[in-house]
């Protein structure tokens, strides 16, 4: 058992901390980015596709790297802690990871060497309006027709939806079950309504009208891949979270110590820094939680559905207390969009929404419960 | 990173929990599962059974009896120990004086009391607070004043600890009321409960048990040979002995052992199926899982065996959940949780009648060891800077 990230994620960490750190370190660059679509910096993009860090978690065949989701976390966690808009987790580890888990090989090499390049943006059309993180997609359908396919329905959340170049849609097939399938961007009957997220990010409605679609891989039922992709998302946007965390509290820390009251600083006085200890319990446990998950998901895929629950469940605990603690304890700062940290909690609840809340994992575990005497991590 | 232990450690693993599972007496591993006070006699016979195979003191040095294992291994003998239901060897033996003497002692003291002190043929108390005394420990007042070959000790000490088994006690005393710092005129003192003018008094707990006592000293005449290390540097040795530890401040093996049982409980009231009872053994369960794998994360990242901060956030988050685990039972237990004192005559099964107990009794935890409050002040300190 070894919590630590070897000599060479090391260096992947300092190689992505510089890179991001020199676009995002100053927070109003983010503002700057944030303000105007697509919502993330073309430039930067391209210099993590130039780092390999697009095509990480794809084989060398398909045109990726071929490293694995440990890799891929410490890069989410090191986008979380500058709370890097770029659309890593929507298009890399959600819709890439689809393309790599059911597409055909020309589909994997086509799709997923564009999209480590840098030269495509993903996107996963999977939430339905009224949908709560199922795995199934329900009043989107795909027909069969002629030599093709049409899907019809409407999407929405769809992370970075109306910016992608090409996407990933959930449909229900003909015969019942969810198929997967590609449709460009440019597609006829395809309608795109972007907008920004509470904390900067995008995402769109998107409709389909007899859109014409190419299934990925078989068109048969997907929503095992899609459950455990899901699952595994979850985890690296643990990670990220994680991330969003540590410089939550820090940054917390930072103001305690400088932010002068009463003739003080705000560390001066118990009832404060007692929660900012109590945070740091929070961040400490979770970080052991997500560093056991991210190693489930790299070793043990068959536990990885309840390692994302179980990270997810304590993750939005954890980002709840760690984002309204930093709030409140920096008091009137920290409500304005001008400084970072209320960014930060509405970051760590974005992700929350959009990868299963608390609410969601604990009904999850609680089905279970009963099943197991105990919970051994080291079995 | 690696998920798994390696084959060495999974090995010892397997190791561990046959020889705890087999070789403690089953009767002792029933009464820690039910949750009863054991007796002297248990707590005696359960350490000689690991001392024997070698296994009550492995932190201590090789030559008195250590194992020289990894602080991992050291971990997995804790938890592996918790999870069977046997009792960890008496704290103020093997985890506080033995050390103590091992690292400060004389070698005339360290051959004369770490044998029995590990096979525990010498029960010790810890004399450390005193009414005045408790968070801020160094303000403490018992005195002993030198005459002769011996030390005079008059004060009094509290909370000590199961003292009514205790045969000698190990005591902070003040030798240098005029030193410029409270904390630099304290010495370690070793005393013999039975010499004259010591005496033990018992208090009663809110559980209605007696486990804590009161140790007055009335001209206690203790031989000089018993000071440990250097005169007026017993806070040194305190500080070492309190920070000793990094391996098995949290009790997650035994939370995760009652809470496992507790489910049996639940089942048996029939509200497992309960859907805010079971999503308070889901929540315990991911915060417990949290909890074991930040220990992991301590134990095995650590080659030094220094003190580490994150021992606060072990002692912290480990007692809150631990009473959060008594809580549930009292919640599954109903009504007849207030039958404590029924004993086997009432209908109410044992641990229904323990419940209520338990769970006051285990208000201790956030208490005792540096308070939960002391360990945020050391978080916020000594890990956080403020």
């Amino acid at each position: 058992m070894d919590f630590t990230y070897d000599a060479e994620q090391v260096a992947l960490r300092d190689a992505v901390r510089a890179l991001v750190g020199k676009a995002y370190g100053d927070f109003e660059n983010r503002r700057r980015v944030v303000a105007a679509d697509p919502g993330f910096d073309a430039v930067l993009w391209h210099g993590l596709a130039e780092m390999g860090v697009l095509g990480l978690p794809f084989a060398e065949a398909d045109g990726g790297s071929g490293a694995g989701p440990v890799e891929v976390a410490v890069v989410a966690r090191e986008l979380g802690r500058v709370l890097a808009p770029e659309p890593f987790l929507s298009s890399v580890v959600m819709a890439g990871g689809l393309v790599a888990a059911v597409g055909t090989d020309a589909q994997r090499a086509e799709v997923l060497g564009a999209l480590s390049a840098g030269d495509r943006v993903l996107a996963f059309a999977h939430t339905e309006p009224g949908a709560r993180w199922t795995a199934a997609a329900a009043a989107v359908s795909a027909i069969r027709r002629d030599d093709g396919w049409l899907v019809t329905g409407t999407k929405e959340p769809v992370g970075h939806g109306a910016r992608a170049d090409q996407l990933v849609v959930s449909a229900v097939l003909p015969d019942g079950g969810t198929g997967l399938f590609l449709v460009d961007g440019s597609a006829t009957g395809l309608t795109r309504q972007g907008y920004p997220l509470v904390d900067g990010g995008r995402a769109a409605l998107v409709t389909f009208e007899g859109t014409p679609a190419e299934p990925l891989g078989e068109p048969s039922d997907r929503s095992a891949d899609i459950e455990r992709v899901l699952a595994g998302a979850r985890i690296i946007a643990a990670n990220e979270a994680l991330g969003a965390m540590e410089v939550a509290l820090d940054t917390t820390v930072g103001y305690l110590g400088s932010r002068k009251q009463f003739g003080v600083t705000l560390s001066h006085f118990q009832a404060l820094t007692f929660r900012a200890a109590d945070m740091y319990v929070s961040l400490e446990t979770t970080r052991s939680l997500v560093a056991w998950a991210s190693m489930v998901l790299a070793e043990a895929p068959e536990q990885v559905i309840e390692a994302g629950s179980r990270v997810g469940l304590k993750v939005a605990r954890a980002g709840r207390h760690i984002g309204l603690e930093a709030i409140q304890l920096h008091g009137g700062i920290g409500m304005t969009a001008e400084y970072s940290i209320g960014t930060y909690t509405a970051h760590l609840t974005a992700l929350e929404q959009l990868y299963g809340n608390g609410h969601e994992h604990l009904g999850r575990l609680v089905a279970t419960v009963g099943d197991h005497t105990e919970v051994d991590p080291l079995e | 990173m690696r998920l798994r232990l390696s084959d060495e450690d999974a090995a010892f693993r397997a190791q561990m929990r046959e020889f705890f599972t087999t070789k403690v007496p089953r009767q002792i591993r029933d009464a820690v599962a039910a949750r009863r006070h054991l007796t002297r006699e248990q707590l005696v016979e359960s350490q000689q059974v690991l001392n024997a195979a070698g296994l009550a003191v492995p932190h201590w040095p090789v030559e008195w009896g250590g194992r020289d294992w990894t602080q991992l291994q050291r971990h997995i003998w804790h938890e592996e120990l918790q999870r069977a239901g046997v009792p960890p060897p008496l704290s103020f033996n093997a985890n506080m004086v033995g050390p103590v003497i091992a690292a400060f002692g004389s070698q005339a003291q360290k051959e004369r009391f770490l044998p029995p002190t590990a096979s525990l043929d010498i029960w010790w108390s810890q004399g450390f607070s005193e009414p005045d005394a408790g968070s801020d420990l160094a303000s403490l007042r018992t005195t002993a004043v030198r005459d002769g070959d011996e030390f005079v000790v008059n004060g009094q000490k509290t909370w000590t600890t199961l003292g009514q088994y205790g045969e000698w006690i190990f005591c902070l005393v003040r030798t240098d009321p005029d030193a410029p710092k409270k904390q630099m005129g304290i010495s370690f003192l070793l005393i013999d409960m039975t010499t004259p003018g010591l005496q033990v008094r018992p208090i009663q707990l809110i559980d209605g048990g007696h486990e804590v006592n009161e140790v007055w000293f009335t001209d206690v005449r203790v031989p000089a040979d018993n000071l440990v290390g250097e005169l007026n540097h017993g806070w040194d040795y305190a500080k070492f002995l309190l920070g000793n530890e990094r391996v098995g401040v949290a009790p997650v093996g035994a939370s995760k052992r009652v809470l496992a049982d507790a489910k049996g409980w639940a089942r048996s009231v029939d509200l497992l199926g309960d859907p805010l009872v079971a999503a308070r053994f889901a929540e315990l369960e991911n915060e417990l899982l949290a909890l074991e794998l930040t220990a992991l994360r301590v134990a095995a990242n650590s080659a030094d065996g220094k003190a580490d901060p994150a021992s606060s956030v072990l002692k912290l988050r480990g007692t809150q959940l631990q009473q959060d685990v008594s809580e549930l039972a009292v919640d599954l237990a109903g009504p007849a949780g207030v039958a404590s004192f029924g004993g086997d005559g009432s209908a109410a099964p044992e641990w229904v009648r323990m419940s209520t107990p338990v769970y006051l009794n285990l208000r201790k935890a956030s208490i005792y060891s540096g308070s939960n409050e002391i360990q945020r002040q050391i978080i916020a300190k000594t890990i956080l800077g403020l």
